[in-house]
Formats: C-alpha cells, sequence, structure tokens
C-alpha cells in the first residue's frame, strides 16, 4: 500500500494502459514536457515518446476531431480537455461526430476514446475555470459518462474507460485531485455499476464524483441523530444503475439525490424522475435533490454557498416527511 | 502581399497558390499554357475520367429525379461541378480515404460504391447506408467542415502505421468560414498529415454568395496563414483536376503536409430539390457557366485527339441510361423497416435502459398491429 493522490492514480492509470496498448494515445494541450496543468499526465512523454504522449495546437474541437480520425485509423485516443469550461469549442465533435459515428454507420465505424475532463467546483477557480456539465454529455446518447469519487475509482474507471469500445466522457473532480488514500491500485469498479458505499435502511442518498464526500459526512453526522443513510457512489452516470438504486429506495422508502450542477434539468432530476416512476408505492416521501442554484458557477468567495453541503443534504434528510407534517418550503406564502 | 516566410519554401512553393488558376483547357476545349506546372494526366486515365463524368451526370439527374417521385427526401445536386468530383475520386487509390460532403454523391459513385447504397441517407434508410470501411470513404457529412479534422486524424493515424495512405476531404466555400476548416488545415500541418483538402468553390453557400464568406484573394490563400501548399484550378478542367489532385496526393505521401486545392467552379442547380435560386441569382450568372461546362470542355479535347468518337459517345450514353435505369429499380420501392433498428448501433452494447424501451416500444407496436386487426 502507497499513498497515492487521484492525479497519481489517474497518472498510473494512464501509464498501464499505454504499457499493455499499443494503440492508446494520450494529447491534448499542456499534456506532453509540462504533463498537464493538473499534472495528470506528468512524464508519460518521456516515458512513451513523443509519438504516444503529444502536445497538440490550442483547439478543443481540433483536438476531438483529430482523435475521432485517430479513432477511425485503429488508435485509441485519450485526450485531455484542460477545464471543463474550455470544452464547450469541442461540443459539436463530440455531439455531432463522437456519439454519433457507430449509429450512423451501423456499426462499421466507431470513435472509442476517453475525454478527460477536469470538472466541477470547489477550488477556488476564477471565471471559467470552473463548470459542471456531466448533464450535457449525459443526454447525448452514444456517450458514456463516467465520473470517480475516490483514488482507487479513478484508476479503475479510467482503466475501465479506455478499454470500452465506446466513448467515454471522463469528469475527474478537480477538488479531488490531490486527495489522498493508502490504497493497492488496480482494477475493480465498472462502468455501469454503482457501488453502496454506506449501507442504511433510512435514507438512501444518491452522489457522484465531487458530492460523494458531503454526502458520506452527511451520512456520519446523520447516524449521530440516529439516522441510518445508505449511500450511493454513481460512478457512472450513463449507463446508469438503475437496478442499484432502485433496490436501495424500495428498501429505505426515501431518498435524497445530490449533484453541484445547478438543479434544473439536471442528472439529479433524471434520477428524481426514474426513482418515482420505479419507486412510487415504496415512497414514504417526494425524492428531493440538493443541488447547485441556477445560476452561472460562482465566484470563489460565493462558492461555499453554492456547493451542495453536508449541512444542505441533513436538511433536505430532515425533511423526508418522517411525521407526516406537509414539507412546509414549497407552501405557498411560506 | 505580404511575402510569407515558410520552414521550406522550396517545398510549398509549387504549391504556392498562383494568381490565376490552373488550366489545361480554356472552356472551348482548347490546350492553354499555364499548366506547365503539373503533368498531363495519360490519355487512358482522361478517357476513364470522362466515362466516370458522364456517369456521374446521368446518376445526378436520375438521383434529382427521384426527389420528385418522393423516392429520395431531398437531393443537394453537383451538376456542373463533375470536374472536381471525378478527379477527387481517380486521384486516390483503395488504400486512400475519401471524406465527402452531402453534395458528393457523384465522388462516391466514381469511388466505386454502389448508387442506390449512396442514395439510401437521401432515402431515409439510414444515415449511411455504404459500408465506409469496405470503400475507405467517410460518412458523408453535413454539419460542415466537421470531416476535415477526422480527415486530418486519420491521415495522421496512416501515416503512424507507414500505411503509404493518402486522405482526400471534400467542402464547399461556405464550409471554409467555420471553425473547424481552419482547426484542421492547422491540426494537420502541424502533424504534417498526407491529406489533400479540396474545396469546391461553387459560388454559393446555400443563398449566400463568396463574398459573404471571405475577402481574401483566393479560398486557397487561406493555406498561405497555416503554412501549407496551396493551389487554385480551374474546377470546370477536368485535365487541370486531375493533374493537380495527381501532383497533390504524391506531394502529401512524400511527407510535405497537407495541400489546399481551391476548385473554381459552379453549382448549376439549387442547393437541394427544395431550393429557390430565382430568389438570389439571375439566370443571367448561370448562363456563362452553362458554356464552361467540364464535361463538354474534355469532350472536345478528347475527340481533337482522337481519343473518343461518335461510337464511343453512343456507347456511353447507352451505359449511362443502363445505369440510371438500375438505379431507378433500385430505388423503387419500400424496404421493409424495423423497429428494432431504432435501437440499434447506440453503443457497442445496449444498455439496459435501451433494452427497457426496446421492449415498451415493441409491446406499443404489438398494441397498436392487434387493433389495426379488430
Amino acid at each position: 500500500m502507497t499513498v497515492t493522490t487521484m492525479a497519481q492514480a489517474l497518472n498510473s492509470a494512464l501509464r498501464d494502459a499505454l504499457d499493455c496498448d499499443d494503440s492508446v494515445v494520450v494529447f491534448g494541450e499542456d499534456v506532453g514536457a509540462l504533463g498537464g496543468v493538473f499534472r495528470v499526465t506528468d512524464g508519460l512523454a518521456e516515458t512513451f515518446g513523443a509519438d504516444r504522449c503529444f502536445d497538440t495546437p490550442l483547439a478543443e474541437s481540433g483536438i476531438i476531431g483529430f482523435a475521432v480520425g485517430m479513432a477511425m485509423g485503429g488508435f485509441r485516443p485519450v485526450v485531455e480537455m484542460q477545464f471543463d469550461a474550455f470544452a464547450y469549442p469541442a461540443f459539436e465533435q463530440i455531439l455531432s461526430h463522437v456519439a454519433k459515428l457507430r449509429n450512423r454507420t451501423r456499426g462499421v465505424l466507431s470513435a472509442p476514446m476517453v475525454i478527460r475532463v477536469p470538472f466541477a467546483g470547489g477550488i477556488g477557480g476564477v471565471e471559467h475555470h470552473c463548470d459542471s456539465s456531466e448533464a450535457y454529455y449525459a443526454h447525448t446518447p452514444g456517450l458514456k459518462v463516467v465520473t470517480p469519487a475516490t483514488v482507487a475509482d479513478a484508476y479503475a474507471l479510467l482503466r475501465e474507460a479506455i478499454d470500452d469500445p465506446d466513448p467515454v466522457v471522463f469528469l475527474e473532480p478537480k477538488r479531488l485531485y490531490f486527495s489522498r488514500a493508502d490504497v493497492e491500485l488496480g482494477r475493480g469498479a465498472k462502468i455501469g455499476q454503482a457501488q453502496v458505499v454506506r449501507s442504511g435502511t433510512d435514507v438512501t442518498v444518491v452522489a457522484y464524483g465531487p458530492s460523494v464526500e458531503p454526502a458520506t459526512q452527511a451520512a456520519a453526522a446523520a447516524a449521530e441523530e440516529g439516522r441510518d443513510i445508505e449511500l450511493i457512489d454513481l460512478r457512472s452516470i450513463v449507463p446508469f444503475d438503475d437496478e442499484t438504486v432502485t433496490a436501495s429506495v424500495r428498501k429505505t422508502g426515501r431518498c435524497v439525490v445530490v449533484q453541484e450542477a445547478p438543479g434544473f434539468a439536471g442528472v439529479a432530476a433524471e434520477i428524481a424522475a426514474r426513482i418515482q416512476e420505479r419507486c412510487f408505492h415504496h415512497l414514504a416521501a417526494p425524492v428531493l435533490r440538493v443541488v447547485g442554484y441556477d445560476v452561472p458557477y460562482p465566484a470563489p468567495k460565493l462558492e461555499r454557498w453554492y456547493l451542495p453541503s453536508s449541512d444542505r443534504i441533513l436538511d433536505a434528510v430532515d425533511r423526508l416527511q418522517w411525521d407526516d407534517d406537509p414539507d412546509t418550503r414549497w407552501v405557498v406564502g411560506a | 502581399m505580404t511575402v510569407v516566410e515558410s520552414a521550406q519554401p522550396l517545398l510549398y512553393q509549387k504549391f504556392l497558390p498562383a494568381d490565376t488558376a490552373v488550366q489545361f483547357l480554356d472552356p472551348a476545349g482548347r490546350p492553354v499554357i499555364s499548366s506547365a506546372r503539373y503533368a498531363r494526366p495519360d490519355n487512358q486515365r482522361l478517357v476513364a475520367m470522362y466515362r466516370k463524368m458522364v456517369l456521374g451526370r446521368r446518376f445526378d439527374e436520375q438521383a434529382a429525379a427521384l426527389t420528385k417521385q418522393g423516392r429520395l427526401a431531398v437531393y443537394p445536386s453537383a451538376r456542373g461541378q463533375e470536374a472536381c468530383q471525378i478527379a477527387a475520386a481517380m486521384c486516390l487509390r483503395t488504400q486512400d480515404w475519401l471524406f465527402p460532403t452531402y453534395r458528393d454523391s457523384m465522388a462516391l459513385a466514381a469511388r466505386g460504391i454502389d448508387p442506390v447504397e449512396i442514395l439510401g441517407m437521401l432515402a431515409g434508410d439510414w444515415h449511411c447506408c455504404y459500408d465506409p470501411k469496405l470503400h475507405h470513404t467517410a460518412p458523408q457529412c453535413t454539419p460542415l467542415a466537421t470531416q476535415l479534422l477526422h480527415a486530418a486524424g486519420l491521415a495522421h493515424a496512416l501515416s503512424r502505421r507507414a500505411t503509404g495512405a493518402a486522405v482526400l476531404a471534400l467542402c464547399g466555400d461556405g464550409a471554409t468560414s467555420e471553425g473547424d476548416f481552419h482547426e484542421a488545415l492547422n491540426f494537420a500541418a502541424v502533424f504534417r498529415a498526407p491529406v489533400i483538402f479540396l474545396i469546391q468553390n461553387n459560388g454559393f453557400a446555400i443563398s449566400v454568395p463568396l463574398a459573404r464568406q471571405s475577402v481574401a484573394p483566393s479560398l486557397a490563400h487561406k493555406g498561405v496563414g497555416y503554412g501549407i501548399g496551396s493551389e487554385q484550378v480551374d474546377g470546370n478542367d477536368p485535365v487541370a483536376m486531375l493533374g493537380v489532385l495527381d501532383e497533390a496526393r504524391g506531394y502529401v505521401l512524400a511527407g510535405n503536409g497537407p495541400v489546399i486545392v481551391e476548385a473554381h467552379t459552379y453549382r448549376i442547380s439549387g442547393h437541394t430539390n427544395a431550393d429557390d435560386p430565382s430568389r438570389y441569382r439571375t439566370d443571367g450568372e448561370v448562363t456563362p457557366w452553362l458554356a464552361r461546362d467540364p464535361i463538354r470542355r474534355l469532350e472536345i479535347h478528347l475527340r481533337a485527339q482522337g481519343l473518343i468518337d461518335d461510337a464511343y459517345a453512343a456507347t456511353l450514353a447507352a451505359e449511362a441510361e443502363g445505369l440510371a435505369r438500375t438505379v431507378r429499380a433500385g430505388m423503387n420501392g419500400d424496404k421493409p423497416v424495423d423497429l428494432d433498428d431504432l435501437f440499434r448501433h447506440v453503443y457497442a452494447e445496449p444498455t439496459t435502459q435501451l433494452l427497457e424501451q426496446q421492449k415498451q416500444a415493441r409491446a406499443e407496436l404489438a398494441g397498436e398491429l392487434e387493433e389495426d386487426a379488430q
């Protein structure tokens, strides 16, 4: 066992993938000599050479479109978008080509690649350096959308993503890059399989990526108050693990979904809708969401009020109709 | 004009766009001398090109007619652009790759793809109905200029694998305003990818004329800013088109980096059958271009050289009619539609959600059929 950061775990995953598959290539902005602005590609160009890990011109659409062509030519590109909010120039390539190439050609061509995106907030990033863009990708059939919450999962899920025959948008929570864990890196987590990270009987809390940490804190605090939270880390937003989530909510009868992104039309809204469709007769309370507000990503000094905190999660848990009183939040004039 | 310093001035000087478009034949089919920089394709290839142009035009006409019969949802004709279309296909070898747009159906037919499979997209059968891997031809691309990046990436991949294969990507004048056009030229240049970017400048992006796309001296000049080989050609001169593209293929495969070729041509028909060109151009504007017809131009030249005669023309005309009949027969009748196709090829393996949705859709369809039967 060695103490490893998430950035190092991701680096190890890239290293091991480059090592065992000649077709894997890593490219993007500053991924070569610099090793990426978050150092995830540190030393890869040195070890594997400029043919396997290389800098590109500074143009995100170019990077993804070029990766489509390289994938057609038998390579397995793993590309880095420098920040979530800087990935938008590549949107058309991702939505119209990466996601659709398999479908358009009846499976003859496909664009298996991993699009690594530093994801979400909590790092005091100024201006366009933080965003939660998962819903855009999750709304696009043909893409898989994955986000790790732990150092161990970062390694395992990135290896899975690189091996996957479909394109994977791999969202790396920025504020966890330098989180540490004493773990043996290895395969384990699978795309499409959520993980029950804490089992409980009273409430299911569903979280992913950067929101798993506050949810974990909330679960610990709730336990002290005598509420037993079952915490699910989705790991994979698409494909979505209905089975694990549904089984949990049918057991607990209550559910809170957490995400950093603005709530309106977000992933949490989809999850809440799915649970209500599938678990209605098991529910003792409406499914509640603890989400970012419907505002542009705030300036660093406002960030702490924007991000879902364990306190906000606990407040939501408290509102789950424990005494059959109406939830006063939605009462007109309240 | 600014003098551009290049890392390899000698190498791409050959492709620095000429002040006027390269021409072998004038509009009356008479040889001209401005083409001296390029080798004239041999007689056999020119006869083959003529044949493919005649067949291409007949195919194009037949496809346009199929829209009137409701067999195709829409058809974007490339009438008048036959020299560009056929040269694009003919300069490539089997191992090379072609990246076409929606207007390049003639080029696909000339590459050997079954015309009925080509038209499957416009008939609404599937997005791409031919096998792109078998024909080394990407799906016809509708979002403008996006395919140029794929071409650059694939060219880089082919060169990394030392396949000796080149890539040719087609686009129009409108696409040169898109960001991806510029990113593709730049990526291809930086990675010295063996790709030819062929711009068919046909004067219009639907209704918007070239003057609203660019005030550059030529679209070929856009290559200069990226340090790549650039040339402009009379796009209605079949000999010039094939001569320049033959040269370009050798140039990119020699490791010189990409080439941009601008073909000056004209879209004789509307943007598609659904377009009304009278709203943005006069017939008087079209007429001079009819006199610059590429097929007629090559025919005069080949006849003057004694390479084809009336008998050849008659045989070819019969072959073209045969092709049109085959296309009509192939597009006649509705192909069966399968509900399950809706859920196919989204992922390598369907997700649980897709399987669920498929099951629900099947049940709904079965319910409908049952109601219909009652």
